[in-house]
C-alpha cells in the first residue's frame, strides 16, 4: 500500500501542518498543460483570425494540437483530488466567491469551442472520407459528418466565418481560461510567493511561449518524419514570435521579482534565503540562465545575422526545446516554490517528489505525455498537414 | 457501518471526556488518556452531568469565541493530545487541529527561537510519534524570554478558506464556527492553501480536508472543546458572546486582546493575550 503521506524536510519554524505539501506535481503540470492550449491557439489564431499566410502550414495543426492538450487538462485535477468522484460538485453548487468554482464551466466551454471549431476546419475531409470509405471506419467519419455533406464553395466560405468567429471567441477564451489559473495562485493572500497582481500576465505570456515552442518542435519533427521539406518561413515566423513573446515574459518576470523584494514584507528574509538557496540550480540555473536566457541570445544571434537553411532549423529546434523545459520549470518553482516557504515566514520546507505512487513523477510524465500520444493518433484521421495534397 | 462504528467511538470519547472533565483537578491523568481509553469507554458516565444543557440547539441564538491566555500556558499538551482522542485525528505529528509553539529567547539573541510538536527533537523526547512533548532542549543554555502560544483554527469572521472552497463544502455556521461537511468535500485542497494559519490539514484516510471545530458537536450540547476542558491552567477559554457572563465575555471585558495576522483581513474569532510581537 501506498504510505499515505510524505513529511517534507524542513528548516527554521513552520507550522506542522505545513509539513505535508499540499499541492504536490500534478498541480505543476496543470497548468503548464492549460499554457499549451493557450499557446498552440494563439499560434493558429495568427493564421485564422490575422490572416499571416505564413504560418498556415502550422495553422489547422495547431489547432488539433491544442484540443489534444485541453482533453488532458483534467485529468492532473481529478488524480489529485481526495475525492474524485464527487468532482461535478463544484459544477452542480458552483460556490460563487471561489475562484476555482468556474473551472469547470470554464473548461467545459472550451472543450466545446475547440472541438466545434475543430469540426469546422476538419469538415471536408471528414465528409470526403465518409463518402469513400466503408467499414467501421467510414461509419465513423459518416457519424461525424453530423449529416451535413455539403462541401460546396458556398458552404465553404460559410463555414470559413464560422472558423473565423470561434477563433475570435476562442482568443479571449484561451487567454481567459489562462489567465485565470494565473489568478487562483496570484489572488492568494496567505503566500507571499504567490500573491501577486502580475500572476495572471506572467501566466499568460509563459504560456503563450510554451505554446509556440511545442508548435515548433513538433512541426519540425513531424517534416522529418513525414519526409517533407520544412517551410523556412514558417519557422522563421514561429522564431520571431516565441523571441518577441519570450521578452515580454521574461520583462513581466523581472518586475514581479524585484518588486516582491523591493516590497520587502514580513518574511521577505526567509523569501530571500529562498531565493539564494534552494533556488539556486531550478530557478537561476536552469529556467534563467540555461531555459531562459540562452534562448533568448541565440533567437536574438539567429535574427540579427540572418541565418538561414538547416542552421536556422537547428537553433530554432533547440531554442524551442529548452523554452519547453523551461516553462515547466516556472510552474514549478511557482507552485512548489510557493509551498516551500512557510506561511510562518520563519522556515523552508522541501518537496520531496515521490517517483511512482498516484501523485508522483512517473504520473507528471505519463500525463505529459499522454497530448502527443493523443496528437499521433488525431493526425492520422484528421490530416492537418496543408502539404497534405503534395504528399499523397 | 463504517459510520455507525465512528458514532459509537465518538460516543465513548465524549462520555471520557465527561468523566475526565470532572476530574481534571487531580491532573497528570491527561497524559494518559490514550491508554485509558478503551476501558474508559466502557465506563458509564454519571447520569446527571450528561444531559446536555441546551436541548434545542438553535444556531441563531448563540455566537461562539475562543480565548487564549498565553501567559498561563505551561506547554504541558494535554490539549493536543485531548484533541486528537476526541476528535479521531490521526497521531502523527503532521495532523493537527490544535497545536502549541514554543517561543524562546536566549540572552544575546534579537530572535525567537520557535518550535512545536512535529520538531524532530520534541519527538524524540516524547518517545517516538503519538505521543507529544517539549523537550528541555534549553536547559543548559541562558533564556531571556519564554512562553508558549496555543493555537488553532481561528474561525475567522471573513474566513479565506471559505471563499475560495469551490463546492461550499467549508462553511461559517450562524453562530460563528467555520465547519467541513465531509460528504461534501472534494478534496482539492484549495482552502488549505488560502488559510493564512496553518490551521487546516488533509485527511488522507478520508481524502478530504480537516481542521479545528471547537468541538462543534460538544458546544451545541452545551459542552466546553476537549482542549478547553482539560487544560489544567484555564489558558483556554471559550463560551458565547451572546451570554454577558460566559467565560469568554468575561475574558473579553476584562483583557486588551489580539488576533493572529490581522493584516490579512481574515479577522480571527481566536482573541489572545500575553503574547509577543513575533507570534504571528
Ligand atoms: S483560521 Fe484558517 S481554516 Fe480557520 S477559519 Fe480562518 S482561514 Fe479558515
Ligand atoms: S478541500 Fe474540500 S473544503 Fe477545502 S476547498 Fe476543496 S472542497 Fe472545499
Amino acid at each position: 500500500m501506498d504510505t499515505l503521506f510524505h513529511a517534507a524536510p524542513f528548516t527554521g519554524y513552520v507550522y506542522p501542518n505545513e509539513t505535508v505539501i499540499p499541492w504536490t506535481v500534478l498541480i505543476v503540470i496543470y497548468p503548464y498543460l492549460t499554457g499549451l492550449v493557450a499557446g498552440a491557439f494563439t499560434m493558429s489564431s495568427l493564421y485564422q483570425v490575422f490572416g499571416m499566410q505564413r504560418f498556415k502550414p502550422v495553422a489547422h495543426f495547431a489547432m488539433l494540437t491544442s484540443l489534444c492538450c485541453m482533453l488532458i487538462v483534467p485529468l492532473p485535477l481529478l488524480l489529485h483530488l481526495g475525492h474524485p468522484e464527487r468532482a461535478l460538485n463544484p459544477m452542480i453548487t458552483p460556490h460563487t466567491t471561489s475562484a476555482f468554482a468556474v473551472f469547470g464551466y470554464a473548461a467545459a466551454f472550451y472543450v466545446i469551442l475547440l472541438l466545434l471549431e475543430n469540426w469546422f476546419v476538419f469538415r471536408p475531409h471528414i465528409v470526403k472520407q465518409a463518402q469513400q470509405r466503408t467499414g467501421l471506419l467510414g461509419l465513423v467519419y459518416r457519424v461525424l459528418t453530423l449529416g451535413s455533406y455539403d462541401v460546396s464553395e458556398k458552404a465553404m466560405s460559410y463555414d470559413k466565418k464560422w472558423i473565423f468567429a470561434l477563433a475570435v471567441i476562442g482568443i479571449p477564451g484561451a487567454h481567459g481560461l489562462h489567465g485565470y489559473v494565473g489568478f487562483v495562485f496570484g489572488s492568494l493572500k496567505s503566500r507571499e510567493w504567490w500573491s501577486s497582481d502580475l500572476m495572471p500576465p506572467i501566466f499568460l505570456f509563459s504560456a503563450i511561449i510554451s505554446g509556440v515552442s511545442l508548435l515548433i518542435v513538433l512541426y519540425i519533427v513531424s517534416c522529418k518524419l513525414r519526409k517533407v521539406p520544412i517551410d523556412l518561413e514558417c519557422v522563421k515566423g514561429m522564431a520571431y514570435t516565441l523571441w518577441g513573446f519570450m521578452l515580454f515574459a521574461l520583462m513581466l518576470e523581472a518586475v514581479e521579482f524585484a518588486s516582491l523584494m523591493y516590497r520587502g514584507r514580513e518574511g521577505i528574509e526567509m523569501i530571500l534565503e529562498y531565493v539564494r538557496g534552494p533556488l539556486v540550480i531550478p530557478f537561476w540555473t536552469v529556467q534563467l540562465a540555461i531555459c531562459s536566457l540562452i534562448p533568448v541570445l541565440l533567437l536574438s544571434f539567429m535574427i540579427g545575422t540572418g541565418t538561414k537553411g538547416n542552421a536556422l532549423i537547428a537553433g530554432v529546434l533547440f531554442s524551442a526545446l529548452l523554452v519547453l523545459v523551461g516553462v515547466l520549470m516556472m510552474r514549478w518553482n511557482v507552485v512548489i516554490g510557493g509551498q516551500e516557504i512557510s506561511k510562518t515566514g520563519k522556515g523552508l520546507l522541501t518537496y520531496q517528489m515521490p517517483w511512482v505512487e498516484q501523485e508522483s513523477g512517473l504520473t507528471a510524465a505519463i500525463l505529459l505525455m499522454a497530448p502527443l500520444v493523443l496528437l499521433t493518433v488525431a493526425v492520422r484521421f484528421f490530416p492537418p498537414w496543408d502539404d497534405a495534397k503534395a504528399a499523397h | 457501518m463504517e459510520d455507525k462504528v465512528e458514532k459509537f467511538e465518538e460516543e465513548g470519547r465524549r462520555k471520557f471526556l465527561r468523566l475526565f472533565g470532572g476530574a481534571i483537578g487531580g491532573g497528570g491523568v491527561a497524559i494518559a488518556a490514550n491508554a485509558l481509553l478503551p476501558a474508559a469507554a466502557a465506563v458509564e458516565a454519571p447520569a446527571k452531568a450528561a444531559v446536555p444543557p441546551i436541548p434545542n440547539y438553535d444556531w441563531s441564538k448563540h455566537h461562539w469565541a475562543f480565548g487564549v491566555d498565553a501567559t498561563k500556558c505551561i506547554g504541558c499538551l494535554r490539549c493536543v493530545e485531548a484533541c486528537k482522542v476526541e476528535n479521531n485525528v490521526s497521531k502523527d505529528p503532521h495532523h493537527f487541529r490544535t497545536w502549541v509553539e514554543r517561543y524562546v529567547t536566549l540572552e544575546g539573541e534579537e530572535k525567537a527561537r520557535v518550535d512545536s510538536q512535529h520538531d524532530p527533537v520534541n519527538i524524540a523526547a516524547a518517545g517516538g510519534e503519538g505521543k507529544y512533548r517539549f523537550a528541555n532542549r534549553y536547559k543548559d543554555a541562558k533564556v531571556d524570554k519564554a512562553f508558549f502560544v496555543p493555537k488553532l483554527c481561528n474561525h475567522c469572521t471573513h474566513p479565506a478558506c471559505v471563499q475560495v472552497c469551490p463546492t461550499g463544502a467549508t462553511y461559517k455556521t450562524a453562530d460563528g464556527a467555520v465547519v467541513i461537511d465531509h460528504t461534501y468535500c472534494i478534496g482539492c485542497q484549495y482552502c488549505v492553501q488560502a488559510c493564512p494559519y496553518g490551521a487546516r490539514f488533509f485527511n488522507e484516510e478520508k481524502g478530504v480536508t480537516d481542521k479545528c471545530t471547537w468541538c462543534y458537536h460538544r458546544i451545541t450540547k452545551g459542552l466546553n472543546p476537549a482542549c478547553v476542558e482539560v487544560c489544567p491552567v484555564s489558558a483556554r477559554v471559550f463560551g458565547d458572546r451572546n451570554d454577558k457572563q460566559s467565560p469568554i465575555s468575561i475574558f473579553l471585558r476584562d483583557n486588551r486582546v489580539t488576533v493572529l495576522k490581522p493584516e490579512t483581513g481574515n479577522a480571527p474569532n481566536v482573541f489572545y493575550v500575553g503574547i509577543d510581537k513575533e507570534v504571528s
